[in-house]
């Protein structure tokens, strides 16, 4: 797809260096480095783990202790307001006032990011519109369902068309249906409006579903920052089932230097892939045994793994 | 993007030029001007300014305004029949004075409108919309506080207007009028500002609307009250120099005073009023200082707000 963003998606759309952040005694932010892609981003942490702090960061509202900190090649020490014009924040707490209607509130909103009046009046009807919200925008907000109120809130961050958005828990209080749709809309901020997303969620499961790239901070210390292609791809372990005979077959593997564990049923098994030797010891002993492969699958990682291996942690910093 | 795929391909790209079918153009972007800071803050004091009147806001918001501004019809309207049935050459209250004819009404209004200004966006959260988008924390303060106070000038303005008006329709002479109306719009704009950077302060540490109006309301009365009384205290022991400068603590005596001290005009209250140009200059600085102090009270009030 051509779009005006093609030339800068080479550019990391957040880069922070050895950032820091102390809060008297509390230390929200400790020797951060990591650089998030364009594409979406997803932004992992418990509760206190210095998301927001970052987020407020990176908006140039709360100057670093030590360490650098980039949005879109801009330094957010000293290009604040230009940062600001180029990005759009959805805040996690509530933040809409109940007696306008959203499209009063979104059209003086886009005017407060620099478009002038005609020109954010369009805009609001068409991120409405692409956010899903259609005739009780005209209503005061007052009497929006939070999945409703969760809409206008992206909407404002959509309006003024940002390069960047910051989308902090944006799923917070959706029922399952209500959060399948924001994930969605999110992945299409990202595929069709070339925007690029960071996206911060302590629900690991649902980043894995729509983000490219996974950052993980825990008590403001980077723990990884991956992609997602490969915390979720082919492991090196298959896993085998036979008809019969397992035990014996698994004997033979051994025999032959292959780290073999056993799994769930007597007549199946993990094997680690060591090299393509494995397959062909493995194909020639059920052969030799005469029993039937049901089954040969390579295993995906899961995200989840990221929290179990903790020792990972250094090793998957790039 | 080939033209044989109309149908919901997204970006500017697919609006092509000269293909005659409809297409889904989905999300749009903007390559147009992004005004600045200038424009950011114009816009968040004309939204200020309409919100005070209840422009924009749901019908139950514009019954407060709009009632008061509708009471100060009544009183130019008896002014100029007065004039008319019983006689004179002059106003009966005069245009420097009408400001303080009307505390009851000004009180109300900057009451009402000071917690909208300022409450509203506190109590729900709203500011982080605000801090993050190109704009400082000082640019809403400012754009906040000239908001009011034009909504107030255009009160106390629109009240003064209708004083002319009904003065020119009982054919008082038009010079000596215009040029009492142009000193009573200097009041006006001095009070404006003053009694705006004080139900400001007030309106922002109670982030609740209710509390704010009446904190508002209490505090201009009791204010007043106070001020008279402890004027009449100072008299009696003789303290004229006392007497004459305690009743600034009232903001409408304060402004009252620089009028009769600046533009030589007659007390509303009949209060002492400090001697001489010092007097005026006196009350002058007192008022700057106390915008300013307000007006940094302010500033250091919203110097947290959005961030933990």
């Amino acid at each position: 797809m051509v779009t005006s963003q093609t030339d800068s998606a080479a550019v990391p759309s957040v880069q922070v260096e050895g950032l820091t952040r102390t809060f008297g005694p509390v230390t929200a932010l400790a020797d951060l480095t990591v650089a998030m892609p364009q594409g979406v981003v997803g932004l992992v942490g418990a509760n206190g783990a210095g998301k927001s702090t970052l987020i407020k960061i990176l908006l140039g509202l709360l100057p670093a202790t030590s360490g650098r900190a980039e949005v879109l090649g801009l330094d957010c020490a000293t290009d604040g307001l230009e940062i600001r014009g180029l990005v759009g924040y959805m805040p996690e707490s509530d933040c809409l006032p109940p007696d306008v209607s959203a499209t009063e509130l979104i059209v003086h909103l886009a005017r407060m990011s620099g478009l002038p009046t005609a020109v954010a009046r369009e805009r609001t009807a068409d991120t409405l519109r692409h956010v899903g919200l259609y005739e009780e925008r005209y209503r005061p907000i007052g009497g929006y369902s939070t999945g409703m109120k969760q809409r206008v809130k992206l909407a404002q961050a959509l309006v003024h068309d940002p390069r960047l958005v910051l989308l902090d828990e944006p799923t917070n209080g959706l029922d399952p249906a209500g959060r399948d749709e924001m994930l969605a809309l999110i992945q299409r901020i990202s595929t069709e409006f070339s925007i690029a997303v960071v996206v911060t969620s302590h629900l690991l499961g649902e980043l894995e579903r729509i983000a490219d790239h996974v950052v993980v901070i825990e008590s403001g210390v980077l723990q990884r920052s991956t992609s997602t292609a490969d915390a979720t791809g082919y492991s090196g372990v298959l896993l085998v089932e036979v008809t019969d005979r397992g035990p014996e077959l698994a004997a033979l593997l051994r025999a032959a230097g292959a780290q073999v564990v056993a799994s769930g049923s007597a007549d199946s098994f993990t094997v680690e892939l060591a090299d393509e030797s494995v397959l062909d010891t493995l194909q020639a002993g059920a052969a030799d045994l005469e029993v039937g492969l049901v089954r040969m699958q390579r295993r995906r990682h899961h995200l989840t793994e990221i929290f179990s291996d903790r020792t990972e942690g250094e090793r998957a910093r790039h | 993007m080939p033209a044989t795929e109309p149908v919901a391909t997204p970006g500017p790209a697919a609006a092509g030029p000269g293909d005659d079918v409809i297409h889904d153009i989905g999300f749009r972007h903007y390559d147009g001007p992004r005004l600045g800071r200038a424009w950011v803050v114009r816009s968040l004091l004309v939204e200020t300014v309409r919100g005070c009147f209840g422009l924009g806001r749901p019908a139950r918001s514009k019954v407060m305004p709009w009632s008061l501004i509708g009471i100060l019809l009544i009183p130019p309207l008896i002014i100029a029949l007065s004039i008319l049935l019983i006689g004179g050459d002059e106003l009966p209250v005069t245009y420097t004075q009408y400001p303080n004819a009307l505390q009851l009404v000004v009180s109300l209004f900057v009451a009402g409108a000071a917690p909208y200004c300022v409450s509203r966006d506190l109590r729900h959260g709203v500011m982080p919309l605000y801090l993050s988008r190109p704009m400082m924390r000082t640019d809403y303060v400012l754009a906040k506080f000239a908001g009011l106070a034009l909504a107030v000038l255009g009160v106390l303005a629109l009240a003064q207007t209708l004083l002319l008006i009904g003065a020119l329709l009982a054919k008082l002479p038009v010079g000596a009028q215009l040029v009492g109306w142009a000193s009573g719009l200097l009041v006006s704009v001095v009070l404006a500002v003053l009694l705006s950077a004080i139900t400001l302060v007030v309106a922002a540490f109670t982030p609740r609307r209710g509390f704010g109006v009446a904190a508002i309301i209490t505090i201009l009365v009791v204010v007043s009250g106070v001020a008279e009384m402890l004027t009449a205290v100072a008299q009696d022991r003789g303290l004229t120099t006392a007497a004459a400068y305690l009743p600034a603590l009232d903001p409408f005596n304060l402004v009252d005073g620089i009028a009769v001290r600046l533009l030589g005009a007659e007390s509303a209250r009949g209060h002492d009023v400090p001697p001489g140009v010092l007097g005026g200059l006196t009350f002058l600085v007192v008022t700057a200082a106390v915008v300013a102090g307000c007006l940094a009270l302010l500033i250091r009030r919203y110097r947290k707000v959005g961030v933990v």
